[in-house]
């Protein structure tokens, strides 16, 4: 079918304002981390960078940042860890209820986060375990398992499988041939792979406001409980645009060293 | 030592098959299937009235006479669907003109980088894209200041209107990626075909290229349909409407833990559902 040229027109436009309303409000938020007033209406008077120092200055978003930072971290390997070997046992044998298993891993981001946040938490509250960091990062690696699983799977279902064949031939074990053959062909799907779980558990907040006792703050924790008041901090702002940057930046790296796998979005 | 571990495992596929998914399965069926196993039995457990400490095993149906004794629960539920509802279709008709834009005019240079413009916002923190439409929406917004020239203003922070656009905005790129994919694999030749024998433009949508696109819809409703019933953070920071998820939320931390429990089968029930049509829509086929 040939489009008309007014179609082709309109339709060029209409894409360029769906573009215009995604990005705007990333754009404005920006914007408003170098606004000098600290009311934050619009427009935005004076330019300045204090509020960066202030933040970086805060106890508070330091510590909400070392706990991201440290709960990220534990489920983005924990993740790794299950993902990758779920995937092995996925797609290299066949086995009664293997669909099943499969629809199992998806489970935990195919239901609702809200779901999820109030089934951990009441199984915490029955066996008594007090919510922190520790509760966040069970949280967090059990819906960062699909992203490392997806990933891994992605990439062994294009691996070829000579290369193993060739070295059992020439004599190596298994455990040789993973570590020799499999594992550096599965090399940069497991970094993208950590990269995308690592973003999206920086960036969580639905689970993890169930999972998280009240001294146990995330970033976005954080960031939460100061929209809920009634005057925000103009710190807010900086800590957003720190959010967006942490979030993007390892996604980009992930797409750029082909993982193939940031389609399928993060919840 | 290694040696010998990895020569018994060559020797047994079925255990080294077992040894794999031992720790994923384990943690999945354990901390997750578990979980939603011990949510749906507080559903069934009384709780002390005077504390208000659940009495786990004390088996009783309070959570659901009280939620069936008061219509509120029955507004939510159902301004909570019928919000989900119109986010997935406000998605679609956004998604189907930039997804055909994309597949179908735009040049390869320029669909790879609008790929990766739908992309990316999809991992830009969720929760400042909610503070970004605060920004906007609030009275002394960006949007208010846009109104004011025409004497209007600013839909503030309390309008169930502003869950359905931040809601839309947020989901937006779950739904214009299936529809892309869609679009992409319908053959050239089919609308040839239908040129040929006549048919127009809008025909030709119509009748060829909409239905092939019903799965890819499907599957794109999902994750639009699916975060928005669970969502309570976006109707909690720009309207002051309850979602499902804000009942849910609430009761678990100051109100009542069953009923937090017994109004989650809502969501789940609603989703099972969903995810039943949308099969049969050919939407996993299309995921």
């Amino acid at each position: 079918m040939v489009e008309s040229p007014l179609l082709r027109t309109v339709l060029r436009l209409f894409t360029g304002a769906v573009m215009l309303f995604i990005y705007l409000p990333l754009v404005i938020l920006a914007v408003y981390a170098f606004n000098a007033s600290p009311l934050g209406g619009w427009p935005p008077s004076g330019f300045t960078v204090n509020w960066f120092g202030e933040a970086a200055g805060s106890e508070e978003i330091r510590d909400a940042l070392m706990n991201s930072l440290i709960v990220a971290s534990i489920s983005t390997v924990l993740a790794l860890i299950l993902g990758t070997l779920a995937a092995l046992a996925m797609q290299r044998y066949e086995f009664f209820g293997k669909s099943a298993i499969s629809f199992l891993f998806v489970l935990p981001i195919a239901l609702p986060g809200v779901v999820t946040g109030i089934s951990l938490q009441s199984s915490f509250k029955l066996f008594g375990v007090d919510l922190g960091l520790h509760t966040i990062v069970i949280a967090h690696a059990t819906f960062c398992v699909v992203v490392a699983y997806n990933n891994v799977v992605a990439r062994l279902r294009r691996l070829p499988r000579s290369p193993e064949e060739a070295s059992a031939d020439l004599g190596a074990d298994s455990w040789m041939t993973f570590r020799r053959i499999t594992l550096p062909g599965m090399r940069t799907a497991l970094l993208s792979g950590g990269l995308l779980a690592f973003a999206l558990s920086f960036d969580e907040v639905i689970v993890t406001l169930f999972a998280a006792g009240p001294g146990a703050r995330t970033l976005p924790v954080w960031v939460f409980s100061e929209l809920q008041r009634s005057y925000q901090l103009p710190v807010v702002n900086v800590v957003a645009l720190l959010l967006v940057l942490v979030s993007v930046v390892p996604v980009w790296i992930a797409q750029r060293i082909g993982g193939g796998e940031i389609t399928r979005g993060g919840r | 030592m290694i040696r010998r571990i990895t020569g018994w495992f060559n020797r047994h596929p079925r255990a080294t098959l077992r040894a794999l998914l031992a720790g994923p399965l384990g943690w999945i069926s354990i901390v997750y299937l578990g979980s939603l196993l011990i949510l749906l039995m507080h559903a069934f457990w009384s709780k002390d009235s005077f504390t208000g400490k659940v009495e786990p095993f004390n088996w009783t149906l309070d959570a659901f006479a009280q939620i069936l004794s008061n219509s509120v629960y029955l507004t939510i539920a159902l301004r909570t669907i019928g919000i989900a509802i119109l986010v997935t279709i406000t998605a679609a008709l956004i998604a189907l003109p930039v997804a055909y834009y994309m597949a179908r005019i735009a040049s390869p240079r320029a669909r790879a980088l609008l790929l990766v413009a739908v992309t990316m916002p999809l991992w830009a923190s969720y929760l400042v894209k909610i503070y970004a439409w605060r920004t906007i929406l609030q009275s002394n917004g960006l949007l208010g200041w846009l109104l004011s020239p025409f004497g209007l203003e600013g839909p503030g922070l309390t309008e169930i209107v502003n869950t359905w656009l931040v809601l839309t905005y947020l989901w937006l790129p779950y739904m214009i990626l299936p529809v892309y994919a869609g679009i992409e694999r319908i053959p050239n030749s089919l609308l040839e075909a239908s040129a040929d024998l006549g048919g127009r433009g809008w025909m030709t949508f119509r009748r060829v290229i909409f239905p092939q696109l019903i799965p890819a819809l499907a599957a794109g409703s999902i994750f639009t349909f699916s975060l928005s019933i669970g969502d309570y953070i976006v109707p909690d920071l720009v309207s002051d409407a309850k979602f499902i998820g804000n009942v849910i939320y609430d009761n678990s931390a100051l109100g009542s833990f069953p009923v937090a429990a017994a109004y989650s089968f809502v969501p789940i029930g609603v989703m099972i559902a969903y995810l039943y049509f949308a099969r049969r829509l050919g939407a996993f086929e299309s995921l």
